[in-house]
């Protein structure tokens, strides 16, 4: 049984404190600031992060709970350097304002890309079996989970539709 | 976060041990939990993560049911192919609730034993008999917007929130329960308690027991419709909900299998509803004395009144469309 937590590839110790959440622990204990506290109770999405290809809120889960597990954060997506198809076109589309949001909408939107591909449907999905039409109602309520408090969902949503029409993410 | 012991369960039967005491809860996605943790309105000295207990498989039953482990997750249960294509109701009420986030994360046990969403609950400088009793009801007379308007007592007035149990009512599912006695079942119409004067206590389950998976019915067809009335379009609790079972033989309803969420402390299943639909064409004057059955015992709180015309609406859609759907 390893006693670690594996984050964008590396093992770290888990914390002494089972009450640290997954938030806490990217931020504070491995200073892995990307991801974002907004509300730190399920409501904002800010803290969304890929465990184990799957995105969740990082601040309703102890890191207790996930010894070895691999965690992917912001910073495990891309670099300034090579951003993700999903980063360069959040820049391209100009899918935020203050930012704050932003880290948890890029994860978010890459898990959800990855969803779709695999069939799951939505609220919004007319039938539950067939195939999904990434439209702009579909990213909406696939999305809804990520709050942003400037508003930029315009573009936040274009963004996402770039890249779901290119098929990559 | 209050300090507490975290230990990860080895097998059931040591879980119902750990969790046997006042003071010690079991923890699986943690999405209620851990929120109402850092609220202090849950204070646990221990949390027994029951996460590698391994109930999570959805496994199709002998009588061509389905058994949805406990551990499953809201979004491997509505993904599944036998649920998407069997139970739909089940599929649409659980994407109706929450985000993908909380959904991926959220467990089919912990989603049924979630805490009311009730404002004064969940902010402990606030009178609240479920979370403090003797200490008295602050949503009478208060911020009721989203309680009960069925099932109500002078104690509490809270609603039992989630979606997914509303559809496991309709369709009839049955809870599997483990414990130090052994293993028993029970009907999801039955595993939710009204308030009465213990509203502290909101199911059946007893200290140490663990729901280990819930038992789909062989699959019934019929239109199956799960409609959710809430303040937006996406990501709100529900006002009023309505999951629905219908069929129509010979242009008369054959199947009227109708639960009903955000009115009360569990889901709400009435059959006398079911009765007076049985064996009548649909029509808007039979639509409306179901209604009037439902609601005859329904009681406002000031804020909340909206719902007893808001639930005879909806069920009205509801049953339209379904008749709309099904001739
Ligand atoms: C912002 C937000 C919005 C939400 N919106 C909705 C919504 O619209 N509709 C909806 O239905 N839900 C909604 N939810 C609630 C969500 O569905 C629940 O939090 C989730 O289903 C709980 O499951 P869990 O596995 O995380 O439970 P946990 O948090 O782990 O546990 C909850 C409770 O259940 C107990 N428990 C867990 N598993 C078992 C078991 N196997 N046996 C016995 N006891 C057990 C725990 O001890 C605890 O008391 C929302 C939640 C949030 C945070
Ligand atoms: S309605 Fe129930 S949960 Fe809400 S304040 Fe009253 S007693 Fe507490
Ligand atoms: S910080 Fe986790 S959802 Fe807001
Ligand atoms: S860009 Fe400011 S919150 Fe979204």
């Amino acid at each position: 049984m390893s006693d670690t937590i594996t984050v964008n590839g590396t093992a770290n110790p888990l914390p002494d404190d089972p009450r640290v959440s997954l938030l806490d622990f990217l931020r504070h204990d491995i200073g892995l600031t990307g991801t974002k506290k907004g509300c730190d109770h399920g409501q904002c999405g800010a803290c969304t992060v890929i465990v184990n290809g799957i995105r969740i809120n990082s601040c309703l889960t102890l890191a207790a709970m996930h010894e070895g597990d691999s965690v992917t954060t912001i910073e495990g997506l891309g670099t300034p350097d090579e951003p993700s198809a999903l980063q360069r076109a959040f820049l391209e589309h100009d899918g935020f304002q203050c930012g704050y949001c932003t880290p948890g909408q890029i994860c978010s939107a890459t898990a959800m890309l990855e969803e779709i591909a695999a069939g799951w449907p939505s609220d919004a999905s007319e039938s539950l079996e067939g195939h999904i039409v990434t439209s702009r109602e579909e990213i909406r309520e696939r999305m809804s989970g990520n709050i942003c408090r400037c508003g930029a969902y315009a573009n936040i949503v274009a963004a996402i539709e770039e890249v779901a029409a290119g098929g990559q993410s | 976060m209050r300090p507490f012991q975290y230990i990860r369960a080895p097998s059931l039967s040591e879980t119902s041990k750990l969790t046997a005491g006042e003071d010690a809860l079991a923890i699986a996605g943690g999405t209620n939990l851990l929120d109402l943790m850092k609220l202090q309105v849950e204070t646990p000295a221990l949390l027994a993560d029951i996460n590698r207990l391994g109930f999570s498989e959805i496994e199709d039953t002998d009588d061509g049911g389905l058994r949805l482990g406990a551990l499953a997750t809201n979004t491997e249960t509505a993904v599944h192919p036998r649920v998407r294509a069997d139970y739909p109701v089940l599929a649409r009420a659980i994407l109706a609730g929450a985000t993908q986030q909380l959904r991926n994360k959220a467990t089919n046990g912990g989603n049924l034993c979630q805490r009311t969403r009730c404002f004064y609950f969940t902010n402990i400088d606030q009178p609240c008999n479920k979370r403090e009793p003797g200490s008295g009801c602050g949503a009478i007379d208060g911020i009721a917007k989203l309680h009960a308007v069925l099932g109500t007592s002078d104690q509490c007035i809270a609603t039992y929130p989630g979606d997914m149990a509303v559809a496991l009512s309709a369709l009839g599912a049955v809870v599997q329960i483990s414990g130090d006695k052994g293993e028993r079942s029970v009907p999801v119409r039955d595993f939710h308690l009204l308030p009465g004067d213990t509203p502290w206590i909101e199911n059946v389950l007893e200290a140490g027991e663990i729901i280990t998976g819930i038992i789909l019915p062989a699959p019934v067809g019929g239109t199956q419709i799960y409609r959710k009335v809430r303040e937006r379009s996406s990501y709100a609790f529900a006002l009023v909900s309505v999951a629905a079972i219908i069929e129509l033989t010979d242009g008369k309803f054959s199947r009227a299998d109708l639960a009903f969420g955000g009115l009360a402390h569990k889901p709400w299943h009435d059959p006398r509803v079911e009765e007076v639909l049985l064996g009548q064409h649909p029509s808007d004057a039979l639509i409306d004395k179901a209604a009037d059955i439902l609601l005859e015992d329904a009681r406002g709180y000031g804020e909340n009144d909206f719902k007893i015309p808001l639930t005879r609406r909806t069920l009205r859609a509801v049953l339209t469309q379904a008749t709309e759907d099904a001739a």
